[in-house]
């Protein structure tokens, strides 16, 4: 399996250990993953806001440089907020021929030309259906037996552009799961919002929605995220959280990658574990 | 038991509104049926001042003033639930996408922390091509509000520790990487 790998912007800064770690663990597994050259931000949630035609023109930017560089890969993404901006901007392009037109038009000063040929993979679903269960219990060296997983797949990870799950009620992580031998705590937040900036934007909103997940969590060992800002907020505010519910809430919470890394026993530094707030203890 | 039922009609009503916000078909705007779901639906619904059903019947009637003002706008988190629930199959969340457009085109937004975040963002954005997330915050904070800084002040001695976070001297002269692409699609949009 070879993929064009979009890293964006959080996995060079607050999310290092996510790329790292999903580098490693689809090393693992055989694949050759290559990271696109000369990638820019995909716009997340604020060039949409600035402007409808920026909103389309910067995932294109990144997705026109994927199409040269591609030679029949898919575009590998780990972020749900750059993987929903890719999978907008090329249905929303796809349906109308004088906008596309226009995104190119703006390109030109990139020397760009979008095409439209390219698909943008998050990895959950890179993992779950080009790997699959079996290729990775076949990888676990150290199953982990006697822990107790929350899931946790937030919104944009399955809606509303992603084919390859139920927008509402994902299952998509839970053969992963079972193949690194863990026992699944099922909850009904598992697709619900972290809060994304609000927590910065309007912090007593945001909290309460984060609180939400990880109350539903409780009694788990761990959640389980396969998104950067998902992750930010779960794992970095939980002082806050327990603040606000008037009692102490504690869960780590692991990238997906991460997770599967300790059972493939690859080592915790490669996997960042150390650069968590919430501390992880096993 | 009495209803007191007015008929409200649409055949007349401000369509301007809805056009300019709807992305694709605007009609289908016109196609709520106000049953509710979205707002069951939204995470953010007990914090805003006008629920989501509300709202999609002002985008009717064309109350562009009012939706424009209102704070609810700016708690959208984009979580898409409303959007994929609406039985009629209006893009909801786009819409609100538009609306925020909108008012920050006209000047309205009733929220300075999302103002400053969305201008904060889109410049460090321009100037670097990828987000700088400490040069953000620190610029956000001072923007919004310097004193809530300070709640945040702990968890980024954390993140510091942590090597979660590093320190990179903000880059303020020079032309910024996206500066041409940004100019050519406000040129595009006529807004230049």
């Amino acid at each position: 399996m070879r993929y064009i790998f979009y890293p964006g912007c959080s996995q060079e800064g607050t999310a290092l250990e996510y790329r790292d770690s999903s580098l490693a663990v689809l090393r693992a597994l055989g694949a050759d993953v290559e990271e696109l050259e000369d990638w820019t931000c995909c716009g997340a949630s604020v060039a949409p806001v600035m402007s409808d035609l920026l909103g389309l023109v910067l995932p294109a930017r990144n997705l026109a440089l994927a199409e040269q560089q591609a030679d029949g890969r898919d575009l590998l993404v780990v972020c749900s907020a750059c993987y929903t901006n890719f999978r907008r901007t090329a249905a929303t392009l796809a349906a109308d021929r004088s906008l596309h037109d226009k995104v190119n038009q703006a390109l030109e000063v990139e020397n760009l030309t979008y095409q439209g040929t390219l698909t943008a993979r998050h990895i959950l679903d890179v993992l779950a259906n080009d790997f699959g269960p079996e290729a990775v219990r076949a990888r676990v060296q150290k199953p982990l037996e006697g822990l107790t997983v929350a899931p946790y797949y937030g919104c944009q990870t399955v809606r509303p552009y992603s084919p390859f799950d139920n927008g509402q009620r994902p299952t998509s992580m839970l053969p992963l799961l079972e193949a690194l031998g863990v026992r699944v705590h099922r909850h009904p937040r598992e697709a619900s919002c972290c809060g994304t900036s609000l927590l910065m934007t309007k912090p007593e909103v945001g909290l309460t929605m984060a609180g939400a997940v990880l109350a539903a969590c409780e009694g788990a060992d761990c959640i389980v995220t396969v998104c950067p800002m998902c992750h930010m907020n779960l794992d970095a505010y939980q002082d806050k959280v327990s603040r606000l519910l008037g009692r102490t809430v504690r869960i780590p919470v692991l990238y997906l990658p991460q997770l599967m890394g300790l059972a493939f026993g690859l080592p915790r530094e490669v996997l960042g574990l150390q650069r968590h707030v919430t501390p992880v203890s096993f | 038991m009495s209803v007191n039922s007015e008929i409200l009609d649409l055949t007349h009503a401000d369509r301007s509104l809805a056009q300019q916000v709807t992305p694709g078909r605007w009609e289908k705007m016109l196609s709520c049926i106000q049953c509710g779901t979205c707002t069951a639906s939204c995470p953010a619904a007990p914090a805003m001042d006008l629920s989501p059903r509300r709202m999609w019947r002002m985008v009717q009637l064309g109350m562009t003033e009012e939706v424009l003002r209102s704070k609810s706008i700016w708690l959208c988190s984009l979580c898409y639930t409303c959007h994929v629930r609406c039985p009629r199959g209006i893009p909801l969340t786009e819409t609100i996408v538009r609306l925020k457009e909108l008012a920050i085109e006209r000047g309205i937004v009733s929220s300075p922390q999302s103002g400053a975040f969305y201008r904060t963002f889109a410049d460090v954005m321009r100037r670097y091509g990828r987000m700088r997330e400490v040069e953000f915050m620190a610029r956000y904070f001072l923007a919004s509000n310097p004193l809530a800084a300070l709640g945040f002040a702990r968890l980024g001695l954390t993140m510091l520790a942590r090597g979660k976070i590093g320190l990179e001297w903000p880059r303020l002269g020079g032309e910024g990487r996206l500066d041409r692409l940004f100019a050519r699609v406000a040129e595009l949009e006529g807004k230049r």
